[in-house]
């Protein structure tokens, strides 16, 4: 994808708590039409990055930059949000929760329109109280697109829904990707941002620790495939072999670029190979090789 | 069962003592309150009646019955403001001692049908004088103070915990996310809870008017227009107690120590005249005093528009002062 003007720019954002540094010192461009990931578990930062970007939060120090001016007025009007947990008035239908947040804003698209992007015609009078999770993350969606957005913030918008409803708002967001909006996500499913994003950054502990596109930070760091063993199956002695290991929840992980000779290796000091995995190095593996922490902690 | 009892109950007694702004108000508002009562009801027993007496000197009337206990006697500069006094049952009986003792009472005053009692008593030579004009009944008086009371709870409670319960929930804080400011937002507040309880008023004085057979004195358009103004004020009041707080003890709170003292001093149920002059001071400081004076003054003696004048513009700076206070300090999100 060719490189274009970065629409959203992050100097050196610093978010100071009284006992914690939430952010500390993050700095990154985003291309315009492009999906750009935030990564990372729980508490590293992530959301109060993008609510610093989104003008909900004011930073310690460092500035964001929306068209290469402060944010504003102008990146009120054209940007779509969607918060990890929102609640919307009582009593209103998702027609009128939608028409509610379109009349905040100059210009956008018609609530009908808005509705059928997002798969709403059929609950357009159900009580918005009344939908299932899923439901929920598309009229929330629905309500973030309401004003057509230049930016679009993703705050974990899958979390704790089904994979079925997952999936079916990934489809939603590609839809969106293919209109070339830029869309800024954060997530900790690994899989979300393989399939959605063109750029990540890897946050822990309030900091930036990789970013790129996520084929190639995944090139960068792993010429190698990966071998998974039930823990409780590794023997104890053979964990002095001269592998690469690593352990992983309830696995066991060997990284190596010569899987006949670690297969050899493995046989001869008589590790059980019945339950053996082999894949290729994912994001979830990233951040493992990165922190030595796995990422949905 | 008890373990689980427990364990609830210490929870639930941490997280009130950790909330350090609804612990320090559970403590201070009690102290509070029974410091303002005892400035408001302490000193000797009070008065069960309040007498006015016409003249300056009044303590060096020799009468009989300037020794009844628990009457309240107090001065009055003018016979036709006794008299007014008399009619809106704001004094239970006028006396004038001077030339032989002459009294006015309100013939549908029921606290003024005993203290003539006691004063014939004390005075068989009293000779009453009839009273100029309409007698008010007591429920009359009490109408505007009525619906003045409805509309503060209304406005107080209605909108501070409607925005409390918005800011809880998250729901300010999506829209802080779009191009809306927090006057629009809190002006849309003000308007929306207007116009209900403008109908509500509405419907309330047809209603009530009709069982008690009232007919306002003075033009119900301008009754009409204080109890916009009066709204608004009490609504941005309201508005200000809800702009920063996430807690609902410490706004409830609030709005308790706001209406309670409204509710006694701002005459809805009796005449605070003859109380000590701060008290009268404190309770002019209330928009209800001033909604209801106001009111009173259209409905019972056909006040115009230059009469309520002082009141709507002392109601108009309130709301002023209160939206941008509340404009400036507004949060949209918990911390």
């Amino acid at each position: 994808m060719p490189e274009s003007a970065p629409i959203l720019e992050v100097h050196n954002l610093v978010k100071q708590y009284p006992s914690v540094t939430a952010v500390d010192g993050v700095s990154f461009a985003v291309p315009e039409g492009t999906c750009f990931g935030l990564l990372g578990p729980n508490g590293a930062g992530k959301t109060t990055t993008i609510e610093i970007m989104e003008g909900i939060l004011p930073p310690t120090s460092g500035e964001v930059r929306y068209r290469g001016e402060p944010v504003g007025p102008r990146f009120r009007e054209e940007a779509g949000i969607l918060f990890q947990k929102t609640a919307l008035q009582d009593f209103l239908t998702v027609r009128q929760s939608v028409a509610l947040f379109r009349g905040l804003y100059e210009r956008g698209l018609e609530v009908d329109e808005v509705l059928q992007a997002c798969a709403l015609e059929k609950l357009a009078e159900r009580d918005n109280r009344k939908l299932s999770g899923g439901q929920q993350q598309r009229m929330l969606l629905a309500i973030a697109l309401v004003n057509d957005p230049k930016v679009l913030f993703l705050d974990e918008p899958t979390t704790g829904l089904d994979p079925q409803a997952r999936r079916n708002f990934w489809e939603l967001v590609e839809s969106i990707k293919a209109r070339r909006k830029t869309i800024i996500l954060t997530t900790h499913y690994m899989e979300e941002a393989q399939l959605l994003c063109d750029e990540i950054a890897i946050m822990d502990g309030g900091r930036i620790i990789a970013q790129g596109a996520p084929q190639r930070l995944l090139r960068e760091h792993f010429a190698e495939v990966l071998l998974e063993l039930p823990r409780q199956e590794f023997p104890e002695p053979a964990r002095r072999l001269p592998l690469k290991l690593f352990d992983a929840g309830d696995r066991v992980e060997i990284s190596t670029d010569d899987l006949d000779g670690t297969l050899r290796t493995l046989m001869e000091a008589r590790v059980p190979l019945q339950n053996l995995r082999i894949r290729p190095a994912n994001l979830e593996d990233l951040f493992l090789d990165l922190t030595g922490k796995e990422l949905r902690t | 069962m008890i373990k689980r009892l427990l364990a609830v109950w210490h929870a639930r007694n941490l997280e009130f003592v950790r909330d350090r702004p609804t612990l320090l108000f559970t403590l201070l508002l009690p102290v509070g309150v029974v410091i303002g009562m005892s400035f408001i009801f302490g000193g000797p027993p009070r008065p069960l009646f309040k007498v006015g007496v016409l003249g300056t000197d009044v303590a060096a009337r020799a009468n009989p019955f300037r020794a009844e206990r628990y009457t309240q006697f107090v001065t009055v500069a003018s016979e036709a403001t006794g008299l007014s006094a008399v009619t809106h049952q704001e004094i239970d009986l006028l006396i004038d001692f001077d030339g032989g003792v002459r009294y006015w009472v309100n013939t549908d005053s029921p606290k003024g049908y005993i203290v003539e009692k006691l004063l014939i008593a004390a005075d068989p030579g009293a000779r009453r004088q009839p009273v100029t004009g309409q007698a008010i009944p007591y429920v009359n008086w009490l109408f505007p103070g009525i619906l003045g009371m409805n509309m503060m709870f209304s406005c107080l409670f209605g909108v501070g915990y409607v925005v409390l319960r918005y800011r809880k929930s998250g729901f300010l804080k999506r829209l802080h996310a779009t191009p809306l400011s927090a006057f629009e937002f809190l002006t849309a507040q003000v308007l929306s809870r207007l116009s209900l309880i403008l109908f509500v008023t509405v419907v309330l004085y047809a209603g009530i008017g009709a069982i008690i057979h009232f007919h306002s004195a003075g033009s119900v358009a301008l009754l009409l227009l204080i109890a916009a103004i009066g709204s608004l004020s009490m609504i941005a009041l309201g508005l200000t107690v809800a702009a920063r707080f996430a807690s609902e003890e410490v706004v409830g709170g609030l709005l308790n120590l706001l209406t309670w003292p409204m509710m006694l001093l701002s005459g809805v149920w009796f005449s605070i005249e003859g109380s000590s002059r701060w008290v009268q001071w404190v309770a002019d400081i209330f928009p209800l005093t001033q909604v209801i004076q106001a009111a009173r003054a259209v409905m019972l003696d056909g006040a115009g528009i230059r009469q309520v004048t002082p009141n709507l513009i002392y109601l108009t700076a309130m709301t002023l002062v209160f939206l941008a206070f509340g404009a400036w300090s507004f949060k949209w999100r918990i911390d």
